[in-house]
C-alpha cells in the first residue's frame, strides 16, 4: 500500500466506472465463450457416450487429467503455440469445463427411469425424438446443475487469465490491486467476481425451474 | 364384435393377430430358444392372455409383436400384414402399449401424456385435444381436473388408467399389455381389472395381455395361452376349457389343484337352473304350509313381504301347531344373489349362512328362485365328467 492513502477509495471507483464496466464486460465475454464452447463439446461427447457407453471411462479420464493441470502451467504450455491470445485463454478454460459438463450430461441422461425409455420406444418414438423430447427434458435439472458449477468455476478461473492479458476482472485484482499495491482495485475486482457468480448461478437456477415445472412437484 | 364403435370416429375394432412358427433365440443357432416355433392365432376383438412361469417367453413373445424384440424366425401378421414389412416406429404407433411400471413421461402433463402418439402422428392440435378429453372421460378421469396435472401428483391406480388412455389414443386395433396391473395392491387391481373389462366391452380391441398370475388370466381372458419354459405352447384355449380339460400335467400343475374352485369364477348364477321355493306370506296357516313343504326337496319355506322381497327362512319347527304364521319366527339372513353374481361369490355367501341356500333376486330384490350348494357342484362336475381318460 502506498503511503498516505486511505485503505479503500470510493472516489477511485466513481472516477473509473467505465474501466470497471469494460473489465466486467470482458470477464462476461470470456466466460460465456468458454462455457458455450465447453457445453457444445461436452454435449457431443455425452452423445458419443450414449451411443458407445464404453467411451465414458476414457473420456472422463482425459478430461479429468486436463482438469488436474494447474491453470498457470497450462497457460505457460500454450503460449509457445497460441501466444498471448484469447484462444490460449479459452483453450484452458474450456478444458476445465469438460469434466464437469460431460459427467453431468451423461449422468442426467442415465438417470431417466428405464420404464420411461421403454414406454417411449414402445409408442414409436424414433431415437432422435426420444433424445430431444424425452431424455433431454428429463435430464435438464442435472445438466443445469453441472452448467451452474462449470460457469461459476469459469468465472473464478478467468481472473487468472489476466496473466496473458485476457483476465477481465482479474486485471483489477492482480495488475492494479496487487502489482500496484492498490487494495481498492483488488477488493472491487473480487466483489464483482463474487457478485457476477451469484447472479449467474441464480439466473441459471431460475431458468431451469421455469423450464422444468414438473420437477418441483416430483421432489415435493 | 360387429356393432359400430361408440367412440364415433374411424373406430378401429380389433385386428386378427397371427404368429406362425415364431422363434426367438438369443444365442447362435443351436442354443436353447427363448420362444420355440410358436404358432398362435388371436381372433379379432379378443383378450388373449399369455401366462406361464418366469422364463417361459411370454414377454418376449409379446414384444416381438411390436418389434421391441426382433424374431429370429417365423412370421407375425396383424390383419394379414407382416410386421417386418413396416418400419418399426410406424408399426408401434399403430399398437397400444401398456407396461407394469406405466412409464408416464414425468415432464408432460396427463393430457400431454395421452396425446403422445397423436402428436407423433402429427394430428392437428384441436383433434388431439378433443381425443385426449374423450379418453380421459373413458377411463373415468375428469379431463378438467386431471388433464393439467403432472404424473407425480397421481395415485398408482390413476397413473395406470392414464397409461391405458395413452395406449388407446390413436385408436389402435391391437393393444399389448405387459403385467399392466402387477404393481398395484390387490384391491385396486381388482377394480382396475373390472374397469378394463368394461372398457373392452366398449372398445372391442384385440388385446395381448401378459401376466404370471393364473387367477388374473382366468378373469381377463377370452383365450389363454399357457407357455412353458423355452417358449413352448402348453395349451391354448378358453379359460373354461383349460380348467376343465388341462392338456398336460404341466398345465394341471400350473393352473393349480384348486382349478375346480377357479372355474367358479367363470360361471354365473344365471347359468344354473333355479329351484322353486315354497313362498310364504305372513298370516298363512301353518298346517297349510306344512302340507306344501311335503314332497318338495327343500325343507325350508321362504317368508316374503308384500313386495315379494325375502324376509327369512321358516323351518319345520316353526310350523308346529296350528294358527297363522307369525313373521317374527323367520330366521333372517338368507343370502341374496343376483343372476350376474359369479358362482364363486355366491358359494362364498351361501357357505357363510346357516341355511345353505342362495335366494336369487332381481334388481328390485324380488325372489326369482333358489340355488343350492349341490347345484353349484353339479355345474362344476358336468363338463369335467366328459374329459376322456
Amino acid at each position: 500500500m502506498r503511503e498516505g492513502q486511505p485503505f479503500f477509495r470510493v472516489d477511485w471507483i466513481v472516477d473509473n466506472l467505465d474501466v470497471l464496466a469494460r473489465r466486467l464486460g470482458e470477464h462476461v465475454l470470456v466466460t460465456v465463450i468458454a462455457v458455450v464452447v465447453g457445453f457444445v463439446l461436452s454435449f457431443a461427447l455425452a452423445l458419443l457416450v450414449r451411443r458407445f457407453p464404453r467411451l465414458y471411462g476414457p473420456i472422463l479420464g482425459i478430461s479429468g487429467v486436463l482438469y488436474a493441470i494447474p491453470s498457470i502451467a497450462l497457460f505457460v504450455l500454450l503460449i509457445p503455440i497460441t501466444g498471448l491470445s484469447l484462444l490460449t485463454a479459452e483453450i484452458a478454460l474450456v478444458s476445465y469445463t469438460l469434466v464437469i459438463l460431460v459427467r453431468n450430461i451423461v449422468t442426467g441422461l442415465r438417470s431417466i427411469p428405464p420404464e420411461v425409455i421403454e414406454a417411449a420406444a414402445g409408442m414409436g418414438y424414433t431415437g432422435g425424438q426420444r433424445l430431444w423430447r424425452v431424455e433431454l427434458p428429463l435430464a435438464l435439472p442435472i445438466i443445469v446443475a453441472g452448467l451452474r458449477i462449470a460457469t461459476v468455476t469459469t468465472i473464478g478461473l478467468v481472473t487468472i487469465a489476466t496473466l496473458i492479458g485476457r483476465g477481465g476482472l482479474g486485471y483489477l485484482i492482480v495488475n492494479i490491486g496487487i502489482n500496484q499495491r492498490f487494495p481498492t482495485a483488488t477488493l472491487v475486482g473480487v466483489g464483482l467476481v463474487v457478485a457476477l457468480s451469484a447472479v449467474v448461478d441464480w439466473g441459471l437456477l431460475v431458468g431451469q425451474r421455469r423450464l422444468t415445472p414438473w420437477y418441483e412437484t416430483r421432489v415435493g | 364384435m360387429s356393432q359400430p364403435s361408440p367412440e364415433g370416429d374411424a373406430g378401429h375394432r380389433g385386428a386378427v393377430v397371427a404368429l406362425e412358427r415364431v422363434t426367438k433365440r438369443y444365442g447362435p443357432p443351436g442354443t436353447p430358444a427363448a420362444v420355440d416355433e410358436l404358432t398362435l392365432t388371436i381372433p379379432a376383438g379378443e383378450i388373449c392372455v399369455l401366462v406361464g412361469p418366469s422364463g417361459c417367453g411370454k414377454t418376449t413373445t409379446m414384444k416381438m409383436v411390436n418389434r421391441l424384440i426382433e424374431p429370429t424366425a417365423g412370421t407375425i401378421t396383424i390383419d394379414g400384414e407382416d410386421v417386418m414389412r413396416l418400419p418399426a416406429v410406424e408399426l408401434r404407433r399403430r399398437i397400444g402399449y401398456v407396461i407394469q411400471q406405466v412409464g408416464l413421461f414425468p415432464h408432460l402433463t396427463v393430457a400431454d401424456n395421452v396425446g403422445v402418439v397423436p402428436r407423433l402422428l402429427r394430428w392437428a392440435p384441436p383433434r388431439i385435444h378433443e381425443r385426449t378429453e374423450e379418453l380421459l372421460d373413458l377411463v373415468g378421469l375428469d379431463p378438467a381436473t386431471y388433464g393439467p396435472r403432472y404424473p407425480a401428483a397421481l395415485s398408482g391406480g390413476e397413473r395406470q388408467r392414464v397409461g391405458v388412455a395413452r395406449a388407446l389414443a390413436a385408436d389402435p386395433p391391437l393393444m399389448l399389455m405387459d403385467e399392466p396391473f402387477g404393481a398395484v395392491d390387490p384391491i385396486r387391481r381388482e377394480r382396475l381389472q373390472n374397469e378394463f373389462l368394461r372398457l373392452q366391452d366398449k372398445v372391442g380391441k384385440t388385446v395381448i395381455f401378459v401376466t404370471h398370475d393364473v387367477d388374473e388370466a382366468i378373469k381377463m381372458a377370452d383365450r389363454i395361452a399357457i407357455l412353458q419354459r423355452g417358449g413352448i405352447l402348453a395349451q391354448y384355449d378358453t379359460p373354461d376349457a383349460i380348467l376343465a380339460h388341462p392338456a398336460s400335467e404341466f398345465v394341471e400343475r400350473f393352473v393349480g389343484a384348486d382349478r375346480g374352485l377357479k372355474r367358479l369364477s367363470l360361471g354365473r348364477v344365471r347359468d344354473l337352473a333355479l329351484l322353486e321355493p315354497v313362498i310364504v306370506h305372513a298370516g298363512e296357516s301353518r298346517a297349510d304350509v306344512r302340507s306344501r313343504l311335503d314332497g318338495v326337496p327343500i325343507e325350508y319355506a321362504l317368508l316374503v313381504d308384500e313386495r315379494e322381497q325375502p324376509l327369512g327362512w321358516i323351518d319345520q319347527h316353526d310350523l308346529e301347531g296350528s294358527g297363522p304364521i307369525d313373521p317374527g319366527v323367520a330366521s333372517p339372513g338368507a343370502p341374496t344373489v343376483q343372476p350376474e353374481t359369479t358362482l364363486r361369490d355366491a358359494l362364498s355367501a351361501m357357505l357363510g349362512s346357516s341355511v345353505q341356500l342362495g335366494v336369487v333376486v332381481d334388481e328390485r330384490e324380488r325372489v326369482l328362485g333358489l340355488i343350492s350348494v349341490e347345484a353349484i357342484s353339479e355345474a362344476l362336475r358336468a363338463p369335467v365328467a366328459e374329459t376322456p381318460a
